[in-house]
């Protein structure tokens, strides 16, 4: 039995599930709120640990995605969602209906706002940024400038800013800042070899493949240097250059040094988007504010709410790996709930 | 007619009793003045007792703050107390008026209708005996409602109420139990009399019952009643009776309590009901659940002298409670004084070098917690530098704390040795003033610093400022909302000025709980006991009463403040980066949006 | 004993199965957060003690959990209480009332 399924949210998880779907035989509604697809990754320019450009992982899903037919909606914003019997009926912003026998929430997640961290001095001084910010750098292939205008010779990357910490509201950790701050750091290096690059970090967290070889590539290769010990406050020296304050916890004193650039590496949080969605699907919200799918083993793809399902993001921080997966094995869940009805 | 029996003896041993305790700790007390005290009592007790008269009427007797919370909780306080004062002083006015003698032993009016079981035949003697009855039925309503507060609080306006212990549990039973045995005690000899409430009882139960029998041992339970009732006051929370008075009296004749435990401190804590409207005005009851350490838990314990360090140092001093207090206790400045019970031994903080000094006419002193609000700072620079003020930030290369959180905790000793260093810095510097970002600091270098040169918080600054010309004020359409920090408020009294400035740039909105009603932010350092998942629901409660005003941005005058607010926030600023035009750069839409996706209902 | 020139070293392991954690314990009951800290050091790192003298509130925490917490009174005696400490700290734990319990604790009379 074949259905109709929307699939909400055209990042990586919604492109790859609409395409999965969509060659499972079911007909399938993509809904974007932006012009593009591409969500969160179409920001970012080069994807670890392998440093294979994020634009080549796209064209990919999009190609697939056009190969299959999969009808696109951009600008589409849900306004209201309703139920009669085992159908849903979605009206958009703009007016438009349609209807459909399952729905996938997609809609991922959004940066940690490096503001509220305000001892950080994000907004406040001029060289501080975050890694958000810095990709956006990369993908100008224009070469790396400090927000004062200058080629920064000394870079520090700030890890768990606004994750493990609950004066920000997040005690959860983000999976992929710590990866992604090596990442980084060996790109300024691969651009700015002469420049001095330090990673400040409370733990480092290199659990996937070949992200333990990244770390030691960072190391040896680049010569990044890597201190434990949680920044705690940020100083602006007359000339913009930041001060950092940090207890080096392992040569147990405090330490401190001046940078010309600070990344800080914000973390995940749940996506505006996610909680309008949840809120009138009457999704269940665990405490870290992510959707809770009914179990954590079996059932990661199935809400509370019968014919609503969940993918990606949207229900906790992962890699893109994580989040293709994610994104099959829900099309196999709405699969399985199709051939049911 | 006998005048005596038996059984008025429990009554006028307790009676006796209780005014000889009364007339000794009034000498006591009195006599326990410091010579500061005493005189100054000696000079204003005369020209103080119209107020001290007036206050004691509307507060000790018709509970006028009580009545503002609720109407029925007023009510229920009021006819015990004014209730009961009325039925002794009508009763002693009645048995005088037509007693055949000119004096009367002092239980005769009490008992007045078992010694003249026989009713006058004057007109104006029924007018009497309505009014006693009167009275009587209007404590008796007062004590259903006491009755029904026990078992539902809420129906009487309080969301919780004092867990007693069982001292005065039987106190109380004893006190609830006086009116109706004086009900029923009366009602049984009314043979011969026609009132509407006792009369009517009579001829009720005589119906089904031997009443006269039965009226002799009611008359002896009246008696005992009262007995333990007087006998138990003096441990019991009842002390209020006797103490309030003179409290009201000694407070304003221009007594204060100060830093140190002297006997003004003994009056306050023996004036305290326990009535439990402080546990309402309480936030960390409200919003956090913790019910087992407000001031009637705190004062009781420090009157009967078993009190834990924990307890005394569970408390935001924020201040609630005291503008709820019916008596007027001022249970902050009694918590530091108790927690210096339990100080640690003094440090001295040698490691301390001396500083170097910039001679500026102007100090700023942004404070420890500033540090992590830079935001604040910045926006101080920009202020000094349009005003064109010549400034040594005399805390940038790292600060002595001022030394107020140690006062906090008790550790007076320790604090002072900061605060000459601090002292030390301020008085080389050659500085004309001193101001200040921090409300904390601010308060500590006003009342214990004894500074000769004034001191400013950052707000009072920018007032004056603006008055002198100095800033020129740029109206903005944004909408604010404010919020007292409780040192700035309730600590140091100033309302005003931060809000003068603020409708200079933006449109203030008006908050439900301000002023010394200020909700406390939850972060204050007064509390080193709660952990952090309670000071959350306090913080998560005030910023969600705070922004469901509508307003843009919610602004304060105290770095900690905003520190604690942004947890659940980005929509928070201080008054300064209003001033210096430096707001956090968000439209306000979208600003709404992220406190909706931020603050999570739990 | 004659002197053959060289000494015997005190072993600068730190003996866990030798160690005691009763001051732990006792610091433990008047502040449970005192398990949370993942010593990362933000405390110290804000601490305005820190800055004149080598006091770390991190480094102190760490030796009270190895049991290692005897003659720390003067260290702990450097802190001025002034709540950076808490302000900062990501895992929420009570840092003021730890240096508070830690001083306590050590101030007790050893036999009681």
């Amino acid at each position: 039995m074949t259905g109709k399924v929307i699939v909400i949210g055209g990042g990586v998880t919604g492109m790859e599930a609409a395409s999965q779907l969509s060659a499972a035989g079911h007909e399938v509604l993509l809904l974007e709120q932006k012009k593009t697809l591409g969500g969160n990754v179409s920001q970012w320019d080069r994807l670890f640990p392998s440093l294979r450009p994020a634009g080549e992982l796209l064209d990919h899903l999009k190609e697939n995605l056009l190969a299959r037919k999969v009808k696109v909606y951009f600008g589409a914003e849900v306004l209201a969602v309703a139920r009669s019997g085992n159908q849903f009926g979605v009206t958009l912003t703009d007016g438009e209906k349609m209807t459909a026998d399952a729905l996938l929430i997609a809609t991922g997640f959004q940066m940690f706002d490096a503001r509220r961290k305000e001892e950080y001095g994000y907004g406040i001084y001029t060289n501080v940024i975050t890694s958000a910010d810095l990709e956006e750098i990369f993908r100008q292939k224009k070469g790396i400038k400090n927000p004062s205008g200058k080629v920064p010779q000394k870079i520090a990357f700030i890890h768990c800013v606004g994750s493990r910490d609950v004066k920000c509201g997040n005690t959860y950790c983000s999976s992929v800042c710590c990866i992604t701050a090596v990442k980084q750091a060996i790109e300024v290096k691969e651009m700015l070899p002469e420049a001095t690059v330090y990673c400040f970090y409370m733990d480092l967290r290199m659990y996937g493949r070949y992200f333990e070889d990244f770390y030691k590539k960072a190391q040896e290769k680049h010569g990044i240097q890597f201190v434990r010990g949680r920044l705690s406050e940020a100083v602006e020296n007359p000339d913009e250059t930041v001060m950092l304050k940090v207890e080096d916890t392992l040569a147990l004193r405090p330490l401190r040094m001046s940078f010309d650039m600070v990344v800080l590496m914000a973390g995940m949080e749940v996506s505006q988007g996610t909680v309008r969605l949840g809120k009138l699907l009457d999704l269940h919200f665990a405490d870290d504010r992510f959707i809770q799918p009914s179990n954590e083993h079996l059932l990661r793809n199935v809400t509370g709410s019968k014919g609503v399902f969940v993918a990606g993001t949207a229900t906790g921080p992962k890699t893109i790996y994580d989040c293709i997966s994610d994104a099959r094995s829900a099309t196999l869940a709405i699969d399985e709930y199709l051939k049911q009805k | 007619m006998k005048k005596f029996d038996i059984f008025v003896l429990p009554f006028t041993i307790g009676l006796a009793f209780i005014l000889a305790y009364t007339v000794i700790m009034y000498v006591r007390w009195i006599a326990g003045l410091s010579p500061i005290d005493k005189l100054k009592l000696r000079a204003n007790f005369i020209k103080t007792l119209p107020r001290s008269l007036k206050e004691i009427v509307m507060e000790s007797l018709f509970h006028r703050k009580i009545y503002k919370k609720n109407f029925l909780l007023g009510y229920m306080h009021m006819s015990f107390a004014f209730g009961w004062l009325m039925l002794i002083v009508i009763g002693n006015i009645q048995s005088h008026l037509y007693s055949r003698d000119i004096i009367n032993p002092p239980y005769y009016p009490i008992f007045y209708k078992f010694f003249e079981p026989y009713p006058m035949p004057f007109a104006t003697y029924k007018v009497f005996e309505f009014i006693m009855d009167f009275l009587l039925l209007y404590i008796l309503s007062g004590v259903f409602l006491a009755y029904i507060k026990r078992i539902r609080s809420r129906l009487l306006g309080m969301q919780s109420t004092t867990r007693h212990i069982f001292a005065d549990r039987m106190t109380l039973t004893s006190l609830w139990l006086i009116f109706p045995l004086r009900l029923l005690a009366e009602s049984f000899t009314s043979h011969h009399r026609g009132e509407f409430l006792t009369g009517t009882l009579y001829r009720f139960f005589s119906g089904f019952l031997p009443v006269h029998h039965m009226a002799y041992p009611f008359w002896w339970a009246y008696s005992i009643a009262l007995g333990v009732f007087f006998l138990s006051l003096p441990l019991s929370r009842y002390m209020h009776i006797i103490t309030e008075p003179l409290l009201i009296i000694l407070r304003n004749a221009g007594i204060k309590t100060y830093k140190e435990f002297k006997t003004y401190t003994d009056v306050e804590l023996n004036a305290c009901s326990r009535c439990g409207i402080c546990i309402d005005a309480c936030q960390m009851s409200t919003a956090a659940r913790i019910r087992t350490v407000q001031p009637v838990y705190f004062l009781r314990d420090a009157r009967y002298r078993r009190l834990t360090p924990s307890l005394a140092n569970h408390c935001l001093l924020c201040g609630r409670c005291n503008e709820a207090c019916p008596v007027g206790i001022d249970q902050v400045a009694l918590r530091i004084i108790k927690r210096k019970d339990f100080t640690l031994s003094p440090a001295y903080y040698e490691y301390i070098p001396s500083r170097q000094i910039t001679r500026a006419p102007v100090l700023y002193f942004a404070g420890c917690m500033t540090h992590l609000t830079p935001s604040i700072i910045i926006a101080m620079k920009e202020i000094f530098a349009r005003a064109g003020e010549k400034v040594w930030w005399m805390d940038e290369n790292g600060s002595i704390c001022c030394g107020r959180p140690l006062i906090f905790s008790g550790n007076i000793e320790s604090a002072r040795v900061l605060m000459k260093k601090n002292k030390d810095l301020i008085e080389q510097s050659g500085a004309s003033l001193l101001v200040t970002s921090c409300p904390i600091c601010y308060r500590t270098f006003r009342e214990d610093y004894h500074l000769r040169i004034p001191v400013m918080h950052h707000t009072q600054y920018i007032y004056q400022l603006i008055k002198e010309g100095k800033l020129k004020a740029e109206k903005t359409s944004i909408s604010t909302v404010y919020h007292d920090p409780c040192e700035l408020g309730r600590g140091c009294g100033i309302y005003d000025e931060p809000r003068e400035v603020l409708k200079q740039y933006a449109t203030l909105v008006s908050s439900p709980s301000e002023r010394n009603n200020a909700l406390c932010c939850g972060g204050s350092l007064g509390n080193s006991e709660i952990p952090h998942e309670r000071r959350e629901m306090i913080t998560r409660d005030a910023t969600l009463q705070l922004l469901s005003t509508g307003a843009d941005y919610l602004v304060t005058s105290c770095p900690l403040c905003k520190k604690t607010f942004s947890r659940f926030s980005p929509a928070v600023i201080d008054i300064a980066q209003v001033v210096a035009g430096q707001w956090n750069s968000l439209p306000p839409a979208q600003r709404k949006n992220e406190l909706a996706g931020t603050m999570v209902e739990q | 004993m004659i002197n053959f020139g060289y000494s015997i070293h005190k072993d600068n392991q730190i003996n866990m199965d030798a160690v005691s954690m009763e001051l732990l314990e006792k610091v433990k009951k008047r502040e449970p957060s005192v398990m949370m800290c993942m010593a990362c050091g933000s405390c110290a790192a804000t601490c305005s003690a820190a800055q004149f003298t080598s006091f770390s509130l991190r480094h102190l925490m760490l030796k009270v959990c190895r049991g290692q917490m005897q003659g720390l009174e003067k260290e702990a005696e450097k802190c001025m209480l002034c709540g950076k400490c808490q302000l900062v700290c990501p895992r929420g734990v009570n840092t003021r009332n730890v240096i508070i319990a830690i001083r306590s604790v050590l101030e007790e009379p050893v036999n009681e």
